[in-house]
């Protein structure tokens, strides 16, 4: 298995200028990326990420009720915190030995469907947009502004707007049309989420067994009314992003690099077939296999695994550079899976979190997060503890459910090399077919273009769970819960899909209560430090040997480039991370540099 | 009558110990929404500026600059909205709980308490935006490390800004985005003298809001008067016995629903778990099980009217208190030991 080498030795001499972004704006949560900049070859020669915050979710969670873990662990995260019910109610229904009636889970699945949809919709084009707007791109690239004013937009008759300097300008911060369009987008869609769990962000209805949503004609009305909006707005959305994201690739050649990292995908699954999903552990790669949007690893653009109990089995949580004091001599919690197979001290089910607070180090330890990892045997000499990324989900979903060729409901399917996605007829539109196909990069661009592809993915599958949660209200199936005693001792654990990558939640229940909880969201995935064997994390990686594309010089950089490969993992920091860019001191010679009003 | 306001800085710290739900309801609302307030939709409130790191154009110190401003005075007059509960920095020997920017003498974090002593004293009005930044809310449950806190906690619970006006709670976990944007205005409206002072309750949450409990607006009500209660989730009937808190809670979700008239909690077959009170979320859990007293004022409900009433009354007191381990200095009483 190869490597892909990103960059080359530098032509000239290093002078790095250390520089820092703190907090990293337009997230959800503070990051800071602490960066040494190499001007002279323009790249980033080093990055670290650090994290702000810490919570402590895993210790108040000791000894609290078990079925009060998804309305808990909901609080982890304000933009998808609902991604943290459904997960932790999935490892609830595990250990509770339960299986919501199929109502139940169509209605959670359009409700995750309506979480996909505003989630990215609102990230792309109200927080990633702003960096492609004309307002920025006029401050850092006024080349590429002109070039944009004289190129028209290949798609103009899809979206409306002529160029690509016009995209660029309706993508400007509340004055820009389409960014005011996408802000009212973003409420229609939590409507629609609200129909379903009652609350956005953290639903009011969703339980272990199930759902209180009331299942009424008038309710899934009212939800299919307004995904045809958001149907209709995609076969504008989509075509738009296309263009202006070939557009940066055209002017800026090289492009690509940035944000580009080695192949390495983590999928965890999405929206349970009620048909195939029992939550019996033993059965779950089966039922994962069922999932409408498939579980993977890719591993260098090929897929290692879609076993649900493959990739719960090689997690593992590396300390590193984390403010945490290591468990490997604490007790285990769990031995062997229910198949018989041995569970590591470092998988999440063992796992004992014991805050150390101290200073922050960037050569010692220098953040709140942990480095997971997924330990995979591979060829010989290669690395065993793989720094997977979820490229902020999409482009991960996608790879993972293309390669796999198992989806198929009409709306969408897998072919073994793309998705295809079919809308139908719309009030003013005719149907159409978009194709996400496999990239020849896991960069920036793609990152971002495989997210306005999924906002169309979700609402293709939307469209078939309605139907068939019609299907089972006209058939008069509207039980949507199921009844369950907490057992005294067991495990369990949750996958899922949350709008940004790969989500679990590992439980173990002992005297009825809960002994051990932990939840692994994207972002420590992305947004981790250099683990003890000193790989470092995704963001540091792929932001590391980013080419420096900015016009400006030190004075007044802006550190565009770096910008949109961090955003581009769509971080979320309540469950992560701080990065950190200092204020542009030169390290080697005197010359200092100032960013906007900071003294 | 002090001066009318003509502009305003809005400067917003999310880096509480929170998750930024609350940042992320206001731009749900609707009545009114950010774009009516920034883009001078509104007539008779201030020019606005927003300092919000999820929907700020400026990045790292860039934006941190603004804070560094108000805090020398520089930028004036502005309002203070607090997100997340806030951690107690006294309990360990170094390192920070919670940071929001890098102190470039030290190159170490700013700890987000630091910048509330800082601005709180300048600010023309403070408001803590949601349940945690309120009272504590999640992360200042038993047993949690950090020592987390309300706002009125930590500055004091009878605070008052500059102006004259006590720290403004607007509770719910989330915050209920309209209700959130609808005190927001007011405030606005009395920055220009078209508004008398902002009325608060004890918890000091504003009083239209909060003064109602979420059974009293809730539309499964009949059901509850007929003594039809749910065993099972997902029906219409009163779901008082699977665990909703409504009768108790002071709150409006359940008759303004969650957002444009949609969703909520009981209304649509959530349990309220007591999101918006100061007792959150201690005294409500475990939140599946039927309140206790509930079921004597569901039996009685028809002929007890009067004793009920008393009854609640006594309940809610208790669940308008946070736990005591919510309060600052040096000693962490959460329950928490490694
Ligand atoms: S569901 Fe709750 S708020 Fe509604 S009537 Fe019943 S007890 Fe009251
Ligand atoms: S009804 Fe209860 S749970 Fe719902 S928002 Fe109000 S206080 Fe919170």
């Amino acid at each position: 298995m190869s490597t892909q080498t990103i960059t080359a030795a530098p032509a000239k001499p290093r002078t790095l200028v250390d520089m820092n972004w703190d907090p990293i704006t337009r997230i959800v949560g503070s990051l800071g990326i602490y960066t040494k900049i190499d001007f002279a070859n323009k790249e980033v020669a080093e990055c670290y990420s650090t994290s702000s915050i810490f919570r402590g979710y895993s210790i108040f969670m000791k000894g609290k009720d078990p079925r009060d873990a998804h309305f808990i662990t909901s609080r982890i995260c304000g933009i998808c915190g609902d991604n943290h019910a459904t997960c932790a109610m999935y490892a609830q229904n595990m250990a509770f030995g339960i299986r919501p009636p199929n109502m139940a889970e169509w209605i959670v699945n359009l409700g995750e469907a309506a979480e996909y949809m505003f989630d990215h919709n609102i990230f792309q084009d109200n927080l990633v947009g702003v960096d492609f707007c004309e307002q920025m791109v006029k401050e850092t690239n006024p080349g590429v502004w002109d070039k944009a004013q004289r190129t028209e937009a290949p798609h103009a008759k899809d979206h409306g707007y002529k160029t690509i300097a016009d995209i660029m300008t309706a993508l400007n911060p509340f004055t820009g049309e389409f960014y005011r369009e996408t802000l009212q987008v973003s409420r229609y869609t939590r409507e629609m989420f609200c129909l379903m769990e009652g609350r956005h962000v953290h639903p009011s209805t969703l339980y272990p067994g199930g759902v209180g949503t009331v299942p009424t004609v008038q309710l899934f009305t009212d939800y299919l009314v307004r995904l045809m909006r958001y149907v209709e707005f995609m076969k504008k959305v989509v075509p738009l992003h296309d263009d202006l994201f070939d557009f940066f690739y055209e002017a800026l050649p090289g492009y690509e690099k940035v944000g580009q990292r080695r192949i390495l995908l983590g999928c965890w699954g999405s929206f349970n077939d009620p048909y195939a999903c029992d939550y019996k552990y033993e059965n779950m790669n089966a039922w994962g296999n069922k999932m409408f949007v498939t579980p993977g690893v890719v591993v260098d653009g090929k897929l290692v695994t879609t076993d649900l109990v493959d990739i719960n089995l090689g997690i593992r949580i590396l300390l590193g550079s984390s403010y945490y004091d290591d468990w490997q001599n604490e007790p285990k919690f769990v031995d062997k899976d229910p198949l018989g197979n041995p569970v590591d001290q470092r998988h999440p089910w063992n796992q004992t979190t014991v805050p150390r607070p101290q200073k922050r180090d960037f050569n010692g330890n220098y953040t709140w997060v942990m480095s997971p990892r997924w330990y995979h045997e591979g060829e010989p000499g290669d690395k065993k503890y793989l720094a997977l990324d979820t490229g902020g989900g999409p482009i991960a979903r996608f790879w993972a459910t293309a390669l796999a060729g198992k989806v198929d409901i009409g709306y969408v399917k897998a072919t073994g090399h793309s998705v295809k996605i079919y809308l139908p007829q719309t009030a003013m539109k005719p149907e159409v077919e978009f194709e996400w196909k496999i990239p020849k990069w896991s960069n920036a661009i793609e990152r971002d273009r495989a997210r306005t592809y999924f906002q169309a993915y979700a609402a293709a599958c939307a469209l078939y769970f309605c139907e068939q949660a019609l299907k089972e209200l006209h058939a008069g199936n509207t039980k949507t819960w199921t009844e369950f005693k907490v057992p005294d001792e067991a495990i369990g654990c949750g996958f899922h899909e949350a709008v940004r990558g790969v989500l679990s939640h590992h439980v173990v229940i002992r005297e009825g209560k809960i002994a051990n909880y932990h939840p692994y969201p994207p972002t420590p995935w992305n947004a981790n430090p250099r683990d003890i064997y000193g790989t470092p994390g995704p963001y540091e990686d792929a932001v590391q040997n980013t080419p420096i594309f900015e016009e400006n010089g030190p004075d007044k950089f802006k550190g565009i480039d770096i910008m949109r490969a961090v955003r581009s993992f769509d971080p979320c920091l309540p469950c992560g991370v701080h990065m950190y860019l200092g204020n542009g001191k030169v390290l080697e010679t005197n010359h200092s540099p100032m960013f906007g009003m900071m003294k | 009558m002090p001066k009318p306001i003509k502009e305003i800085d809005i400067l917003w710290i999310t880096a509480g110990l929170g998750c930024d739900g609350d940042t992320i309801a206001i731009t749900a609302a609707t009545q009114p929404s950010l774009e009516d307030i920034l883009m001078g939709g509104i007539p008779g409130i201030p020019k606005v500026n927003f300092h919000n790191p999820f929907l700020a154009y400026e990045n790292g110190a860039e934006f941190v600059a603004f804070f560094e401003r108000a805090a020398e005075g520089q930028i004036e007059p502005f309002i203070l909205v607090i997100e997340g509960s806030i951690p107690n920095e006294e309990i360990k020997s170094e390192g920070y709980w919670a940071a929001f920017g890098t102190n470039s003498d030290t190159g170490q974090p700013i700890t987000t308490n630091e910048w509330i002593d800082r601005l709180a004293p300048k600010a023309w009005a403070v408001v803590a935006a949601g349940t945690c930044a309120t009272y504590g809310g999640i992360h200042a449950m038993a047993g949690n490390p950090t020592g987390a806190m309300g706002l009125a906690d930590y500055l004091g619970w009878a605070w008052k800004s500059k102006a004259g006006i006590p720290i403004v709670c607007v509770p719910g976990c989330p915050v209920q985005p309209d209700n959130f944007m609808e005190t927001l205005l007011y405030l606005l409206f009395q920055s220009t003298g078209r508004a008398p002072m902002i009325p608060l309750d004890e918890a000091l949450r504003p009083t239209w809001l909060f003064g109602q409990t979420v059974h009293e607006g809730c539309d499964r009500g009949g059901y509850y008067e007929q003594a039809e209660f749910d065993e099972q989730y997902g029906s219409r009937k009163c779901i008082v016995k699977l665990g909703c808190w409504g009768p108790v809670v002071q709150c409006n979700v359940g008759k303004r629903g969650w957002m444009g008239g949609i969703g909520g909690c009981p209304n649509v077959g959530g349990i309220c778990i007591g999101c918006t009170m100061p007792g959150f979320p201690d005294k409500f859990m475990p939140f599946m099980n039927q309140p206790p007293g509930s079921l004597l004022s569901s039996h009685a409900v028809m002929t007890y009217g009067r004793a009920i009433h008393a009854l609640r009354r006594f309940t809610q007191a208790s669940l308008n208190k946070e736990p005591s381990w919510r309060k600052p200095g040096p000693e962490l009483t959460s329950g928490y030991s490694e």
